[in-house]
């Protein structure tokens, strides 16, 4: 049997997280922050909530910083949210933050825009279901519907201009990455435990991928 | 292709059992929450909101233990409000499997709480309540105040200044309950809701008085919401959540289907 390790830092809820991969796998699902537990699991998930400084913080204050990044270059890693900033080289939240530079580029905050539609200044943060643009297949699109809608939030994002590594985009102010992907590495902008049928399958496919 | 715009069946929770009464008497049983919470994620709702009305502190751990079963098989974002007072009552619920809290008197009472709260947990699960009562003359401008204890309590703060020092404190989103139409089937107060709506820059859930689905329709066009709640039009199975998301496609507005 397989072992998923979920990166805990101290933040945020990942109970969510556990309680929806364990409901699509019978696979060993372990919330923890010890070294050996996570370079021994097969899969690594680095989940994230609240603000990049805290969770680059508290990743290098709980010492799994290191650890995350030899997952992220050697096994099938999945990051959710904050959990894929985190691997750009920047993020200009809590003015201004390095981060693990595994992907070149720099998330932003949300730029005030009136919606075309509604006349309106849309509200930050982008809260809710939005679509999901899959931009070429990938093995954790498996069975997903093109355009079907993810749940976000979060007032900082990856802008699709100049970054090579897309395969989700989506639309809130400015075009975003929702997804990307290279190697063994998928990370998502949504949270896929929290939107329901589409997903769950997600996560499922990432149960059964290899990298 | 936009962001969907937000259908949110809320469950007033009592000692275990969801229950609905009209302004806050007669109050009617209306299930068992898990068993309804269930039936509303298969009908497609965008999120839940529990809101736990127990007056008991003894039975507090009742809303635990519905948070912990739904969480376990609802893979859509979980609200809990009703006696979060402090940051060992959010970790609590977010350990049970909440993803959002919501705050209401406490934050009246102390509104730095606010602030710790969304600093330690993020803004994303800090969601403050604000109930409203219109106290201005008819011949005045409208003017809304705070109230609390089911409307009962004025506290002389301006709903709309509130909810701008609420979003300034690191709120998330605002759940703003109409205390005037709340119960009454009538629809929302559409005015309230559309002053705070443009006054903040977080998104405005709308709540009180929902009685049919073109309630919900104004709620977003003329509200301005950005996502409707209701309990009762749910509850008793006057409407599902799918009747009433095609019901407001049928009126031009972005869902989830």
């Amino acid at each position: 049997m397989s072992s998923i390790a979920i990166i805990d830092y101290g933040m945020g809820n990942l109970h969510s997280i556990k309680k929806a991969i364990q409901h699509v796998t019978d696979d060993t699902v372990q919330v923890t922050a010890d070294h050996d537990v996570i370079m021994s699991a097969d899969r690594v998930v680095l989940p994230g909530v609240g603000a990049i400084r805290d969770c680059m913080g508290e990743m290098r204050k709980q010492g799994v910083a290191d650890v995350a990044m030899e997952a992220a270059k050697s096994k099938p890693f999945l990051g959710i949210c904050i959990g894929m900033q985190a691997l750009l080289s920047h993020s200009d939240e809590n003015n201004g933050v390095a981060c693990f530079d595994l992907f070149p580029g720099n998330i932003h905050h949300f730029p005030k825009k009136i919606d075309d539609q509604s006349g309106e200044l849309m509200k930050i943060p982008h809260m809710g279901w939005n679509q999901v643009t899959q931009n070429g297949s990938h093995p954790l699109w498996a069975n997903i519907p093109q355009d079907s809608r993810f749940y976000f939030v979060h007032s900082y994002y990856l802008p699709t201009d100049n970054f090579a590594h897309t395969v989700g985009s989506c639309h809130y102010a400015a075009p975003f990455v929702a997804a990307l992907a290279k190697d063994n590495v998928f990370a998502v902008q949504f949270h896929p435990e929290k939107s329901h049928t589409v997903g769950l399958q997600l996560l499922e496919n990432f149960t059964q991928w290899n990298g | 292709m936009s962001l969907a715009k937000r259908i949110i069946p809320c469950l007033d929770v009592r000692d275990g059992r969801v229950v609905k009464g009209v302004q806050f008497v007669d109050i009617r049983d209306a299930g068992d929450p898990v068993e309804v919470a269930r039936r509303y994620d298969r009908e497609g709702a965008d999120e839940i909101t529990f809101l736990d009305i127990t007056a008991s502190s003894d039975n507090r751990d009742t809303i635990v233990h519905v948070v912990e079963q739904v969480a376990g098989e609802v893979f859509i974002p979980l609200t809990v409000g009703g006696g979060i007072r402090c940051t060992d009552d959010i970790r609590r619920m977010l350990n049970a499997g909440a993803d959002k809290v919501g705050i209401n008197t406490a934050a009246v009472f102390n509104p730095e709480f606010v602030k710790e709260a969304a600093d330690k947990f993020g803004s994303q699960c800090i969601v403050v309540a604000i109930d409203a009562k219109c106290v201005s003359a008819e011949s005045e401008p409208k003017k809304w105040e705070i109230f609390t204890h089911g409307g009962r309590k004025g506290t002389g703060l301006d709903a709309i200044e509130w909810a701008q020092k609420m979003t300034d404190y690191g709120a998330g989103e605002i759940l703003l309950t109409s205390m005037d139409q709340d119960g009454t089937k009538v629809g929302f107060d559409l005015e309230l809701t559309a002053a705070v709506s443009h006054a903040v820059s977080i998104p405005v859930i709308a709540s009180g008085g929902v009685g049919n689905l073109d309630h919900l329709v104004e709620g977003i066009t003329k509200g301005h919401a950005d996502a409707v709640l209701a309990a009762s039009i749910f509850h008793f199975a006057e409407y599902s959540v799918e009747e009433a998301k095609l019901h407001m496609q049928k009126h031009g507005i972005e869902v989830r289907l």
